[in-house]
């Protein structure tokens, strides 16, 4: 059988799948699928690994495997690519408001500061919970690889803020 | 395309840089749960699972170039096929002591990849633009780990001292090179270490003063070569390979 899938409609159904850490977000919004290319039964799929001792790689790409035989391609390739290295810069506009509604604090802006100087925090973040914006860094490091650990001055709720890579 | 020579060489080399991650991730990961404040249990979990994955992204690159398995490679060569420096196998020791050496190694990886960046051979400066952006977080947290060390109690300031004289020259033999090296430099495929040697000697020695640590003189060390280990990679390697070994299919984690 010879899918009759566009690979226009394969990102769509590719949209469908949940991040396996955040499932609120979707791995297309957020940056990790890079291309999808569709010729007769076969399907090639580009994603890039946000971190690379990310635990959900594997997961990731078995879905993205799966639904794309699920739509009929008889042959799936699911390519891992380093370059260009994944930013937070790449989550869409819709999956920010999606991730501060969760309670997860979006990204801000990526910098690149010297590598050995301490870096201060420029701007507060601000509480997904009260939306205040008197908060503290309580750990740089978080439950996953992408997230750090915040707490608001103001509502005294912890929450995580995704890390600008 | 690459002649054999070279190949082989960036092959020894990418092992070298895949054992390094991989015996210090074991040794951070030997913190969970046992660290001395959650915050800091966490920090080092994370720590030790980017390090896995930086001993992937390596291994990764070696498997394009020799078709071998990372996993093979990982939980099935025994100690004397290592390539690791001693600087990382050593025993855990206590908070100083990891946050030291830690921080030794945080320093010389981030100028590493900085300088591979601009690597001839593509697969590797896309790999190291990738990690350095990871590893810029394991730099923040142990420099300042450090200074708070050296600059906090007596007892704090006491014990990261004597790790650093314990640590400062095992962390010479990072910059040692492997055999071929000389030739991979002359390509433009991996960095001069001589050149991040100087750099590092800068950094980290300006940072370790300004919190009140000396680093020790070296005299006539000559660091060992990668293929010589101490006891403790034995005992690390009995743990961290023993359920590959004892079931080989394992892959539910």
């Amino acid at each position: 059988m010879v899918s009759s899938v566009s690979s226009k409609q394969l990102w769509s159904v590719l949209s469908e799948i949940p991040d396996p850490e955040i499932p609120v977000v979707n791995v297309v919004e957020m940056g990790i699928v890079r291309d999808v290319q569709v010729s007769g039964g076969k399907a090639t799929i580009t994603m890039t690994p946000t971190f690379s001792g990310c635990p959900a790689l594997a997961a990731i790409r078995e879905s993205l495997e799966a639904a794309a035989r699920q739509q009929g391609f008889a042959e799936v390739e699911v390519r891992t690519v380093l370059s260009p290295p994944w930013s937070t810069d790449w989550i869409t506009p819709e999956a920010r408001v999606k991730l501060e509604r969760y309670g997860i604090a979006p990204p801000k802006p990526r910098r690149d500061g010297d590598l050995f100087l301490i870096q201060i925090e420029h701007s507060p973040t601000r509480c997904p919970k009260c939306g205040s914006l008197n908060t503290s860094v309580k750990n740089t490091f978080g439950p996953t690889l992408c997230k750090s650990i915040h707490v608001c001055n103001a509502c005294l709720e912890p929450f995580e803020s995704f890390k600008a890579v | 395309m690459m002649n054999t020579e070279l190949k082989e060489a960036l092959i020894a080399k990418l092992t070298a840089l895949a054992d390094d991650e991989l015996i210090l991730s074991h040794r951070l990961a030997g913190w969970t749960g046992h660290a001395p404040l959650l915050e800091e249990d966490i920090a080092l979990a994370n720590m030790a699972q980017d390090e896995l994955g930086h001993a992937t992204v390596w291994l990764e690159l070696r498997r394009a170039l020799d078709g071998s398995d990372p996993d093979r490679l990982a939980f099935f060569r025994d100690a004397s096929e290592f390539r690791n420096c001693e600087l990382l196998e050593l025993p855990k020791g206590d908070w100083a002591f990891t946050m030291l050496r830690q921080y030794l190694f945080d320093v010389y990886e981030g100028l590493w990849l900085q300088a591979a960046q601009v690597s001839s051979y593509p697969p590797l400066a896309e790999a190291a633009a990738k990690v350095v952006r990871e590893e810029r977080f394991h730099i923040q947290h142990t420099q300042t780990w450090v200074e708070r060390l050296g600059l906090g109690t007596k007892e704090s300031h006491q014990r990261a001292q004597e790790a650093l004289t314990v640590l400062w020259p095992y962390a010479q033999q990072l910059f040692a090179p492997e055999a071929g090296e000389d030739r991979l430099v002359a390509e433009g495929v991996v960095p001069d270490l001589e050149a991040i040697r100087e750099r590092w000697l800068e950094i980290t020695g300006r940072h370790l003063r300004a919190s009140g640590l000396e680093p020790p003189p070296l005299d006539a060390y000559v660091p060992r070569s990668r293929q010589r280990h101490t006891e403790h990679l034995w005992s690390l390697l009995a743990e961290m390979q023993s359920v590959a070994r004892w079931d080989a299919e394992a892959r539910t984690w």
